[in-house]
């Protein structure tokens, strides 16, 4: 084949070369940049202050420990309800559903993905808070479950798209050999389809959660932001206050390169470590399922 | 459709290029010479104050603009010492590391006391509590009593709602009702006081929740909220904020508003900053239920 | 028959489930459309706020987040749609590809506060952009580089293969056949790509937060180094800042931002529909 070595050409080609790159650029930037502004903070802020349980920085309390536990429990309760939700609607779309229900019920999961999260959390607290106090009889209803039930909600499309994918890449063969030999519907799901495409499934469960624990708009409106430490289930009926919420709140005051700037950085860096854990499991797991396909099918 | 699009792009890239340096607004319009922009940050409690301000003085100078931005005391005054705005409003004193930031900068931070504000404290007009002492909101707001029979109310665990820490509010309440007003007082809200981001959050959560207490600016307070009258260390006198008991000094949570310069301000902020003292100004801080200012305050 | 009834019980469950996940995404989207269509009128949309924000229009937040949308589409178009074709037309199967593909999906799952947190630190304070539409725009474009990326990618790969062995044997460089046949062919998908990318930038208040995002403006804003409202924040502002703000202009605003990520939405459904079944390969 002849190679063609015009200059445009060449220019052309090396552009798409480096903007090729520029995914890896930017998340080196990134970290890079949550490190140069967050890493001052553990020469700035003794170790015993910031593994301590009070964050308030106007005093010089910056104790991460309450904003971690808050950021985990509203996204345990989140999972509660995307995992049993997401999973379930996705189930129902590619194994149980007429084609018009399905044609209904896609787009109408998509919305709910394309929704702002300020327009939840506008809802939220016009709306499920303070009917929350009233329907469970707590002191108020801005806790971490009213935060929970919005994020739950957000992060339903992504569960839902990714597992239907899973469940739909599960070979049309396997269940008709179930059905074959004899198997109902529902068992062919349960025993065969659901456990084929459980990396999938995990995979989509582990996204949502991602997104789960990134979401800022929605909980700094809902969750209350009280900064108490969490230390059970039961802390989900009262307020707590999230990593993410903090940044949001917070930022806009400090002056930067104090060490209540920094420390919000480091908070932020601890955000993008989960994350990076979070979506380098998640995407582990999709290569070893491709491996496990390309074995059974060599 | 392509020609659109090519259109689209290039008058933003003609935008990108018309204003290449990051002077304040008033510094570039002032070079350029069209209208004047002048841009105001700050305290969440001053933003409608600010608001109605600039609006009617747009209204008196059609060749000035203002732009009105919240977000808090500390975040206006850091905003100033980074040089992006004009106008700094804060409902609380610059403090010492912000002055020497400036100075490090540069810059000299200028104070004006342009308002004067009551903290009101405010519950369910169902909650049959009508007076406080100064004491008994520091032991609500720090734990130490956490349910309404113990003030003398029904037996319904006390909401403690409190404004985020950037808000001046926040600070202001922390020293004078937390700490009483002394210095050697390290009193700490209660950790599960709700930190809401907004004026209006805590608000909304009083009007819909028997169980919460709140504190606002007196400014920001709707008619139907219960506004508790308060008691002074040491007095048995229950006062509720007004513009009398503020100007006489007998409401224990009333503070000054401020409005922060970098320098000595001049042109078009300067003249602002004079008809914000005129009576016509401070009629409408009245009319939004703060506290004037008798004359201006200059340093 | 005991069989069958557990089948009919757990389908009985999962329909259940699935008709409560999306019985909630109705009642929003009725109860907003509901409460907010008597604020919308001609005024409301291209007048300017005053009295404190609790009267007039919303004009400049619409414009604002016109403002960032093209914006980020012009910094995160040509960057997204060259990544994905160097990624389907040029990388290797090699370390370095797999990299990037990581990188890929590390961008998409950082938490859109921290790209604020990125964009203050970089675009505001080190490259001194200021709080502007500018500063907002980037970091807007770094979150929606990964969507842009893999559902262009996801478009280009759906290309046969054939196409381009042709293209190339008629004597075709590399640059021209993706030029000439690859792109056109993917070009509705990249489109549904870009929409959903730009989509999901419009409805964000995080990342602008600290970077461009301010609470009112008296004016639209000039150039790319000014400040500016943006629909979602000012839903923000509105209905958490501004004391007795009638429920009309939020529950409106609401509607209007809705309606305008809602339509996109349905615009990137209907081209990828549309794409799909005229393909004739």
């Amino acid at each position: 084949m002849e190679k063609d070595l015009s200059l445009g050409e060449f220019i052309i080609t090396r552009l798409i070369k480096a903007s090729g790159y520029s995914a890896i650029v930017f998340v080196t930037l990134i970290f890079y940049f949550l490190l140069r502004e967050g890493l001052p903070t553990l020469g700035e802020v003794e170790l015993g202050n910031l593994f301590s349980t009070r964050w308030y920085p106007i005093e010089s309390y910056y104790g991460i420990l309450p904003l971690i536990s808050g950021s985990l429990i509203v996204t345990i309760g989140a999972a509660m309800v995307a995992i049993p939700f997401g999973v379930g609607t996705a189930i129902f779309i590619a194994e149980i559903a007429p084609r018009w229900a399905r044609e209904i019920l896609k787009p109408l999961v998509e919305l709910l993905g394309g929704l702002p999260s300020v327009v939840l959390g506008f809802l939220g607290i016009l709306v499920l808070a303070p009917n929350l106090r009233i329907l469970l009889d707590l002191p108020t209803g801005l806790t971490a479950l009213a935060g929970s039930l919005l994020l739950g909600a957000i992060s339903i499309p992504t569960v839902v798209s990714v597992a239907e994918d899973a469940l739909d890449s599960v070979p049309r063969s396997y269940r008709d050999a179930a059905l074959a030999l004899g198997a109902t519907r529902w068992q062919t799901i349960w025993r065969v389809t659901l456990p084929a495409a459980r990396s999938g499934v995990l995979t989509a469960i582990m996204l949502g959660v991602g997104r789960a624990i990134g979401e800022t708009m929605t909980v700094m409106m809902v969750t209350g932001n009280a900064p108490v430490l969490a230390t059970s289930l039961a802390s989900l009926f009262s307020p707590v206050r999230t990593m993410t919420a903090t940044i949001a709140a917070e930022m806009g005051e400090v002056a930067s390169g104090s060490v209540h700037y920094h420390t919000l950085f480091f908070i932020g860096m601890v955000l993008f470590i989960i994350s990076l854990i979070v979506n380098v499991t998640a995407s582990s797991v999709v290569f070893r399922q491709k491996k496990r396909a390309e074995r059974v099918l060599s | 459709m392509k020609k659109q699009l090519f259109a689209t792009i290039l008058l933003f890239l003609m935008l990108l290029s018309l204003n290449a340096c990051a002077d304040t607004p008033a510094q570039a319009a002032a070079k350029s010479g069209d209208a004047v922009y002048i841009e105001n940050k700050g305290s969440d409690t001053m933003v409608n104050l600010a608001l109605a301000w600039a609006e009617r003085y747009q209204d008196l100078r059609q060749d000035v603009r203002i732009s009105v931005t919240g977000g808090g005391s500390g975040t206006g005054i850091a905003a100033l010492l980074n040089n992006t705005v004009d106008l700094a409003n804060a409902s609380r004193q610059i403090k010492n590391e912000e002055i020497d930031k400036a100075r490090a900068n540069g810059t000299e931070p200028i104070e004006f006391v342009v308002a004067r504000d009551a903290i009101a404290v405010i519950v369910h007009p169902d909650n049959p509590v009508n007076a406080l002492t100064l004491e008994q909101l520091s032991d609500i707001y720090s734990g130490k009593i956490s349910n309404w029979n113990e003030v003398g109310g029904e037996d319904r665990p006390i909401v403690r709602l409190s404004r985020e820490t950037n808000s001046g509010t926040h600070v202001y309440f922390l020293e004078v009702v937390l700490r009483l007003g002394q210095s050697d007082n390290k009193t700490l809200f209660a950790q599960n006081t709700l930190l809401l981001p907004s004026s209006e959050g805590i608000i909304h959560e009083v009007r819909q929740n028997p169980n919460a207490i709140g504190y606002d600016g007196l400014g920001y307070v709707p008619h139907d909220l219960k506004v508790l009258a308060v008691a002074d260390v040491n007095s048995s006198v229950y006062v509720r904020p007004s513009i009398e008991t503020v100007n006489t000094g007998t409401y224990p949570i009333a503070r000054d508003l401020y409005i922060y310069t970098a320098g000595q301000p001049t042109g078009v902020v300067k003249e602002y900053l004079d008809w914000l003292f005129s009576e016509e100004a401070q009629t409408i801080v009245a009319d939004l239920g703060f506290v004037p200012v008798d004359k201006p305050h200059y340093p | 028959m005991n069989r069958n009834l557990v089948q009919r019980l757990g389908f009985g469950l999962l329909s259940t489930v699935a008709f409560l996940t999306v019985l909630p995404i109705l009642l929003i989207l009725g109860y907003i459309i509901t409460q907010g269509a008597p604020a919308i009128s001609w005024e409301f949309i291209t007048a300017m706020p005053y009295g404190g924000m609790r009267s007039g229009g919303i004009w400049p937040a619409i414009v604002g987040t016109f403002y960032l949308t093209v914006g980020t589409a012009i910094f995160s178009v040509p960057l997204g749609v060259a990544a994905a074709i160097y990624l389907s037309e040029y990388a290797a199967d090699n370390t370095l590809t797999r990299i990037i593909r990581l990188a890929i999906i590390n961008l998409s799952g950082i938490p859109s506060v921290v790209y604020g947190l990125f964009g203050l630190g970089l675009f505001v304070f080190f490259l001194k952009f200021g709080t502007s539409i500018l500063s907002a725009s980037l970091t807007l474009s770094i979150m929606t580089l990964p969507v842009i990326i893999s559902t262009s990618e996801e478009a280009l790969r759906a290309v046969p293969q054939a196409f381009r062995t042709v293209s190339i044997s008629v004597g075709a460089t590399r640059w021209q056949t993706i030029r000439r046949i690859v792109l056109p062919e993917a070009l509705p998908g990249i489109i549904t790509g870009i929409i959903l990318g730009l989509n999901r930038a419009a409805g964000e208040t995080a990342p602008i937060l600290f970077t461009g995002a301010a609470f009112f403006l008296p004016r639209l804003p000039g150039s790319p180094f000014d400040a500016t409202m943006a629909l979602p924040y000012h839903l923000f502002v509105i209905s958490t800042q501004i004391p007795e703000m009638p429920f009309q202009i939020q529950y409106g605003t609401a509607l209007v931002l809705i309606t305008f990520v809602l339509t996109m939405n349905m615009l990137a459904n209907f081209i990828r529909s549309r794409a799909r079944a005229r393909r004739q390969w």
